[in-house]
């Protein structure tokens, strides 16, 4: 009997390809826990218990500078994937950097928002319209905070151990969660913030 | 001021030193643990709990793990079955019962969160485990090391339930835990949060082990088996864990807003401030509705194999047994208002959900006509798994029908809530996924362990689950009628009801023989175990691939990947004489054991307990130390290992030998 | 060694399942997102539309920059290794849409009879 080695290389792109498929059905799952957010939001999001609806607690100008803010990291993350494409590590953590920088504004100005809101009494405990926008808008941003630490790790993990086909996978699998993110917050501003003027 | 800080709420009151039967109960726990830990210590066997269980990816072992998680919380959800039917029996007129209206609710709320979630789930991702790999030529599944935190996620969501029976007090709710009930104004202590997390925890186990097997399904199916060429049993996997993905989100984010309102004040389902109870009700069903087939789908996958092994027949109809799953998957979605026709939807709501509800109960009555043409023409063996099929096909029929009754809104306002329904989802679910998930671990035990479980014993215990089932619930079919409501602590003699719910009890007393002489045949089979050894062909009729490797198999499951051209791959290479190919055993590569599971696991644990108990510093450490464990993992580059072709040959020669 | 790595990394991506990434994707997609996003703030600005037309108007473009950003930046496909990736995909947003539609039609009529 003789032995023959393995192809190694061959079972890498196998096995990485299983693994992206598995984290784009983690995403599916994902959809469905927004959307089920954003079911209970419409349901509830006019129960304001005489309070003031979202359009008099916001400002659509904010919301268009986050929003800019988080389409431009999405932008630069593509652009990190090509440099990884192109094994150029530096210009790597450059656009991870920049992509991290954004996605930072974008969670600080929303805890900015919130903590106005709060400090003016409209905080989530006032009522269940805003229960919910507090809910959905968070669980959003909740989620890309997440994002940035993994974002973090990814960079220090860059340093540390160069590009390797695992960083390759994982930074494929950030690169999902991050534009599902970019497409949730569509249908966020939009529900919440743009239709909430209606 | 000190104690707040490092214990929350959480006092020694907590603990219900005056409740003789809780204590009584808690006692019993602590000696299992205690025995349990004596062992370990005085065989020494702790290393070796730790490399070959506790950090085992194997998929095999982790079925095992939930198989034996499963058939303790069995009897723990069965105890409280006992407790009910026996306070039912006896609470009639002047008598009080023996169990007051407080702990009787936690106790009919304990049975089902325990029996559906700890109990059928556990069961069902245990035989996943054992099954589907081996049946499509797999070594493993696509996610180990989230297999394993799976498991060890929902044991953890188990102790938690175990905790809150000696720490505090469970929900006393029902086992959804509808609001305003389960908010703080009317549930302010603590059980509805032990509830929430328990929950909580167990989903996400749930939901990666829906991700594991869909992905594992798709993609690691061996060369040759297209989907057409797929057990049965796997294609049931497959639209089961599609279930499982779409559901369960709906059940985190219910959850998660049940517990915002309880921890943070929100008003999601609060009955002041705008909030919806409503609401919760219909997202809570979403889920429920897609979890009673998740339950029951794999169920109707073991059938189809059990039924073709022993009637040596292959299964009739295999490509409508295909489409039928299919459709009750897809129908499952559209079906789920059927839980509450009586909450005020209107007509309109109501029909077109009860004709969705009757629409989905003739697949499975194509499903019941392929078994019957299976059997019909084969050469029948009354095997235990086959009595038990055969058990199924007529008390699920029943229960199905009592079903299809209460999707007509007219007769489902008469019947709603009474013991009717009761009876119907005990129908389906003992009859259906209970009997079902037996079936199948009798079936593939031998697989597994390497030796068959006594069959005489198999067969008693059967005859009484079943005589006891009947004697158990059809009465409940006409109390309902006459007018009984479900979750009763007590109830007026003039009802007449008495003599039915004695009837019940001693189903019940039935059942629990029936479940003694399971455990009997645990033991016994497990002395006999060097008599009974079995080939890897167990029962000599196998069709399909998991039956072509030793039992129990070598831990990487298949020494070459098999080759597939027809369904019944198994039969079909016993029967069609392909010519032998000369193969050359290969390197094969295998995912090391791993702690981080388990590690995460207990850190949730303690994240859920701290939520409970409002232990801040906890939840942080909890917190932090899910997360950090995780991406310390991610450091780990040494997480696989290649087992040299010379020690497989090795392995495999051994075999050859026996 | 250079030239292994690319093959290696284009043939992944064709695994993956998706388009293969290019400048040209991604910039043509933040172009028009930025112009999707900028009319739907402009039409909220610019009260020209009824309530009706507004709602419609918003979902629309609010769908049209989805489907952008699912070409463009996750590079969905139909090829054949794309269909992995696109089937679960449509089934997901059809159970969404049963799961959203369905809870929104019974609570608009629960609410109706209830409260």
């Amino acid at each position: 009997m003789t032995t023959q080695a393995l192809d190694h290389h061959d079972h890498h792109h196998d096995a990485d390809s299983m693994d992206i498929f598995g984290f784009w059905i983690y995403i599916m799952s994902d959809c469905i826990l927004f959307a089920t957010i954003f079911a209970v939001y419409a349901v509830l999001y006019t129960n304001t218990y005489g309070g003031p609806g979202i359009k008099e607690l916001t400002s659509l100008p904010y919301v268009l500078g986050e929003t800019m803010a988080l389409l431009a990291s999405s932008f630069t993350y593509g652009m990190a994937m090509l440099s990884l494409y192109k094994n150029k590590k530096s210009q790597v953590m450059m656009w991870l950097m920049i992509t991290f920088l954004f996605g930072a504004t974008f969670v600080y100005m929303e805890v900015n928002e919130f903590i106005h809101m709060y400090l003016e009494d409209h905080s989530w405990q006032s009522s269940a319209a805003l229960s919910a926008f507090f809910t959905l808008v968070g669980t959003h941003g909740a989620h890309v905070s997440m994002g940035l630490l993994w974002m973090a790790v990814m960079m220090i993990q860059l340093m540390k151990f160069g590009i390797t086909p695992a960083m390759n996978r994982r930074l494929t699998y950030l690169g999902l969660f991050w534009a599902f993110l970019d497409i949730v917050w569509i249908f966020v501003y939009t529900v919440v913030y743009l239709m909430g003027t209606i | 001021m000190l104690e707040k800080m490092l214990f929350g709420d959480l006092t020694l009151q907590a603990i219900p030193y005056n409740n003789p039967i809780i204590m009584g109960a808690g006692a019993f726990m602590a000696v299992a643990v205690a025995v349990v830990i004596g062992a370990l210590f005085y065989f020494k066997k702790w290393k070796w709990l730790w490399t070959e269980w506790l950090t085992s990816v194997d998929h095999k072992k982790i079925g095992v793990m939930y198989v034996i998680l499963a058939f303790i919380m069995l009897l723990r959800g069965f105890s409280d079955a006992i407790m009910m039917r026996a306070q039912q029996a006896i609470a009639v007129g002047h008598s009080a019962g023996y169990l007051p209206p407080e702990h009787y609710n936690q106790i009919f709320t304990a049975h089902g969160v325990i029996m559906i979630f700890f109990m059928a789930m556990p069961l069902m991702f245990g035989l996943l485990n054992w099954v589907v790999p081996l049946q499509i030529g797999a070594r493993d599944v696509a996610f180990p090391y989230l297999n394993s935190l799976s498991l060890w996620l929902t044991i953890v969501g188990a102790a938690l339930v175990n905790i809150s029976l000696v720490v505090g007090d469970f929900a006393a709710t029902g086992w959804l835990a509808y609001p305003p009930l389960s908010e703080l104004a009317y549930s302010p202590d603590v059980g509805v949060d032990y509830y929430i997390w328990a929950l909580q925890i167990s989903g996400v186990g749930s939901l990666l082990s829906g991700v594991n097997f869909f992905v594992t399904i798709l993609k690691m199916r061996c060369p040759g088996m297209t989907l057409m060429r797929m057990p049965i049993f796997t294609w049931t996997a497959l639209c089961t864990v599609i279930l499982v993905i779409l559901a369960f989100p709906v059940l985190t984010v219910t959850l998660g807003m049940l517990s915002l309102d309880r921890f943070f004040g929100m008003h999601f389902f609060t009955t002041d401030f705008g909030g919806n109870a409503m609401m919760y009700i219909n997202m809570i069903w979403v889920w429920g509705h897609p979890e009673v087939y998740i339950l029951i789908l794999p169920a109707f996958g073991v059938f189809s194999e059990v039924v073709a092994t022993f009637s040596r027949k292959k299964l009739f109809g295999y490509t409508t047994m295909v489409w039928a799953t299919a459709v009750i998957t897809i129908l499952s979605f559209i079906v789920w208002l059927h839980h509450f026709f009586t909450m005020g939807a209107g007509p309109t709501v109501n029909a077109f959900f009860g004709i969705a509800t009757m629409i989905i109960a003739v697949p499975t009555g194509v499903k019941i006509f392929n078994w019957l043409f299976t059997m019909y023409g084969g050469r029948v063996q009354f095997t235990t798994p086959m009595l038990w099929t055969i058990g199924f096909m007529t008390t699920f029929t029943i229960g199905g029908m009592t079903g299809v009754m209460m999707s007509v809104p007219a007769i489902d306002f008469q019947l709603h809530n009474s013991v009717f329904l009761v009876a119907h989802f005990h129908n389906v679910i003992i009859g259906g996924v209970v009997f079902g998930y037996l079936a199948g671990l009798i079936y593939w035990f031998p697989k597994i362990f390497g030796f068959k479980l006594n069959e005489r014993l198999g067969r008693y215990a059967f005859w009484c689950w079943i005589v006891g089932f009947y004697l158990a619930f059809m009465p409940l079919y006409a109390l309902g009628l006459m007018g009984m409501t479900r979750r009763l602590n007590h109830y007026d003699a003039a009802t007449g009801w008495h003599p039915y719910l004695i009837v019940a009890a001693i189903g019940t007393a039935v059942v629990a023989l029936g479940i003694g002489f399971q455990v009997l045949q645990l033991m016994v089979s497990l002395k006999d175990r060097n008599k009974n050894k079995v080939a890897g062909d167990a029962w000599g009729s196998g069709r399909t691939l998991e039956w072509s490797i030793p039992s129990p198999p070598p831990f990487y499951n298949f020494a070459f990947i098999p080759e597939v051209h027809h369904r019944d791959a198994f039969w079909d290479m016993k029967h069609n004489n392909s010519p032998e190919v000369k193969r050359y055993y290969q390197d094969i590569h295998m995912p090391r054991n791993t702690g981080t599971g388990f590690i995460i696991a207990i850190f949730a644990g303690a994240f859920g307990f701290a939520m409970t108990w409002h232990i801040t510093w906890l939840i942080f450490a909890g917190l932090i130390g899910i997360v950090a464990t995780a991406i310390a993992r991610t450091f780990n580059t040494d997480v696989d290992y290649y087992v040299k072709a010379s020690e497989v040959e090795q392995i495999e020669s051994q075999y050859s030998h026996r | 060694m250079a030239n292994h790595h690319d093959h290696h990394d284009h043939a992944a991506e064709k695994q993956y399942g998706t388009s293969p990434k290019t400048l040209k994707a991604y910039v043509a997609g933040l172009i028009l997102c930025v112009i999707l996003t900028l009319a739907s703030f402009h039409i909220v600005e610019h009260r020209t539309l009824s309530n009706l037309e507004l709602f419609v108007a918003l979902a629309a473009l609010a769908i049209v920059q989805f489907v952008v950003q699912v070409v463009c930046f996750l590079r969905l496909n139909a090829s054949a290794e794309g269909r992995w990736n696109l089937m679960p995909f449509l089934f997901s947003i059809v159970v969404i849409a049963i799961l959203v539609g369905g809870s929104l039609w019974i609570m608009y009529n629960l609410n109706y009879n209830m409260v």
